[in-house]
């Protein structure tokens, strides 16, 4: 009888490229940046929005949303990760030189010709900055396509706002406005003085603004509780339901749409979002 | 029509000079159930078996698999595996054939699986028409899955003393004239054949209430019936139901290294979405956290979300999950209260 034989065959959509980690930044008691390069120092090639599964062999993989924008490439991404699960505590520990597996990017991000001549308005709240930040520098670095650009952004406490450097670099251009808060804890704020820091939730932020509602994009990402308030402001604008992103967060063990673990209902979070339109999910029963 | 006719003397030693050159896997006794299974002895094949505790899907998606092996190291290497070899699959029942064929869709689409793909580039399948039900379980006459006219390369059908072999392939001809001794249908073994397949669908009873194809749209307007707390309240998320379905390819991926840590295997499993852990996020969040909610997704899966991915149900009729179920959940009493709260509404 012939028994099954292992073959060895070079493609596979599951096996991650060996990465190396070139840098490593505490940003947060909780959150890391990573800088990564690919062998030879190849783009990754991504859109602002897309995700890699990461790998740390011998501890498993996980889905990541990649924070650098394209025009910011230079061969190499960076990916912002909060250790919270097996694979991003183990991540934590590692160092520069170390040596992560790669698979990706993947996934639909956000349709930025789509974008152009909008006003942009990004929302983001905690973590959800990290996919937003890789459109909003993608923004930035395309200034002159875009109309006005707004950032409302929210975390717990002081110090858990991420990427301090470029809220202060955002904060004192005029091209972009800005307003931040924390849940929290606003008297710990030590940021830059041109930067003030108000105290209550994301919503908060919204009654400072008035937008074009029609020319308008909305963007928001963050914790599951977030979506729905935003959401109502976003909406009580006037912001069409087809101009308001969202980046979802699911659980993923193939990336590819296929292990079944990031269903939401009939869509596939990993190939038919992560960025979805709110029109696209409204009657999504499970989206939020 | 390409039909030979195999005496049933004839299987056995088929299958022994089979064993020369191919892993042979077909249904076997376990106890007073079947399984299918490595054919070590060409004696032990039955190809009358009722049905097997586990689909056919195992030969093509193993509940267990390597993806990949690394090194842990610097200079860490991975090297992708694909387990695979030249097989045959016996005795495969319509509704199995039809299943098989969602899966080829499902690891084909978009990002092709080069494991599953290539297991399934390696395996002859032969079927086998069902001419009895194969327990009260079965709907596969509701589901459209009594019989099959593609999924395999040959096929057999009992015509008593022979089987009639449809010869649907290249490779299942190349099986049949290298290890068989089959001679060519005359004329009479065509009618023979012919009075045996219509004789059969007396004997097989629609066991849905309606037509199967109004499935998918019965099911999108019941996203908040009833039934799924009901569900919830007497399924014990063990996760049997999705194990045992032919058509159910969720999977979990692993890491797994040896005691020195310095090389592993990825391996993958079959994973369901009836377990607590399937759909929760890092952050402890889980999106679909009530057992309610995981029934109501199986059965969405089954009726409607692969019906809306692929172009067909995600449910054959085999009736696996219904005989496996620990707390009596049954997959057509659930469809069926679903319609009957459908026309009920609509008055009738």
């Amino acid at each position: 009888m012939t028994t099954s034989t292992s073959t060895r065959l070079s493609t596979s959509i599951y096996t991650p490229e060996i990465a190396r980690l070139v840098n490593v930044e505490q940003m947060t008691e909780l959150e890391k940046l990573f800088t990564i390069e690919l062998p030879d120092g190849r783009n990754l090639g991504h859109e602002p929005g897309q995700f890699v599964m990461l790998s740390v062999l011998g501890v498993g993989e996980a889905p990541i949303s990649i924070t650098s924008s394209p025009s910011r490439s230079n061969g190499a991404f960076k990916l912002c990760v909060r250790r919270v699960g097996d694979v991003t505590n183990a991540l934590h520990t590692m160092q520069p030189g170390d040596q992560v597996g790669i698979r990706g990017p993947f996934g639909h991000g956000f349709p930025i010709e789509k974008m152009r001549g909008k006003d942009m308005l990004f929302a983001p709240g905690g973590l959800g900055l990290v996919p937003l930040r890789s459109l909003i520098n993608q923004v930035l670095d395309e200034r002159g396509f875009f109309g006005r650009v707004i950032i409302l952004y929210g975390a717990k406490r002081p110090a858990e706002l991420l990427f301090r450097d470029e809220l202060d670099e955002w904060v004192t251009r005029d091209d972009v406005e800005c307003h931040f808060t924390v849940d929290c804890d606003a008297d710990m704020w030590d940021g830059d003085q041109a930067m003030t820091c108000n105290e209550g939730v994301i919503t908060t932020l919204f009654p400072l603004i008035t937008v074009d509602p029609r020319n308008t994009v909305a963007i928001t990402c963050g914790p599951p509780i977030m979506y729905r308030f935003v959401l109502m402001e976003l909406l009580g604008k006037g912001i069409p339901e087809t101009q308001i992103y969202l980046s979802l967060e699911r659980r993923m063990k193939c990336g590819v749409g296929k292990c079944g673990h990031c269903q939401i209902n009939g869509l596939y979070c990993c190939q038919d979002g992560p960025v979805f339109t709110y029109a696209q999910i409204k009657g999504v029963e499970e989206a939020l | 029509m390409n039909l030979w006719i195999l005496d049933k003397e004839a299987i056995s030693p088929l299958v022994g000079a089979l064993m020369a050159d191919y892993q042979v896997v077909g249904p076997q006794a376990k106890g007073p159930e079947f399984v299918f299974g490595p054919i070590a002895d060409p004696a032990k094949l039955r190809l009358d078996y009722n049905t097997t505790i586990l689909p056919p899907k195992k030969v093509l998606q193993p509940p267990q698999e390597r993806l990949a092996t690394f090194t842990m190291q610097v200079g860490a290497h991975v090297e992708p595996v694909i387990e695979a070899g030249p097989t045959v699959l016996l005795g495969v029942h319509t509704c199995d054939l039809h299943a098989i064929q969602l899966l080829d869709h499902a690891f084909s689409q978009e990002y092709p699986d080069a494991h599953y793909l290539e297991r399934r580039r390696q395996t002859v399948i032969v079927g086998l028409e069902c001419l009895e039900p194969c327990d009260e379980h079965s709907f596969c006459k509701s589901m459209g899955t009594l019989t099959a006219d593609a999924g395999y390369d040959l096929h057999l059908t009992d015509l008593g003393p022979a089987y009639a072999v449809d010869v649907a392939t290249e490779a299942g001809e190349q099986l049949l004239s290298r290890y068989g001794t089959a001679r060519e249908a005359a004329d009479a073994d065509v009618r023979r054949l012919n009075e045996v397949l219509s004789a059969k669908w007396p004997h097989f009873t629609y066991r849905l209430d309606f037509d199967a194809a109004e499935l998918p749209a019965l099911l999108s307007a019941a996203y908040d019936h009833p039934l799924w707390d009901e569900l919830g309240e007497r399924c014990l998320a063990c996760g049997s139901c999705t194990n045992v379905c032919p058509t159910c390819y969720c999977f979990n991926v692993f890491d797994e290294v040896n005691m020195a840590l310095t090389e592993g295997e990825r391996r993958r499993r079959w994973d369901s979405c009836q377990l607590d852990e399937f759909a929760r996020v890092a952050g402890g969040e889980s999106f679909r956290e009530a057992r309610s909610a995981r029934q109501r997704h199986r059965f969405m899966r089954k009726g409607r979300y692969i019906y809306e991915k692929f172009g067909e149900l995600g449910c054959v009729g085999c009736g696996r999950c219904i005989r496996t179920c620990v707390a009596n959940i049954s997959i057509v009493d659930g469809f069926n209260a679903i319609h009957e709260t459908a026309v009920g509404g609509n008055g009738q």
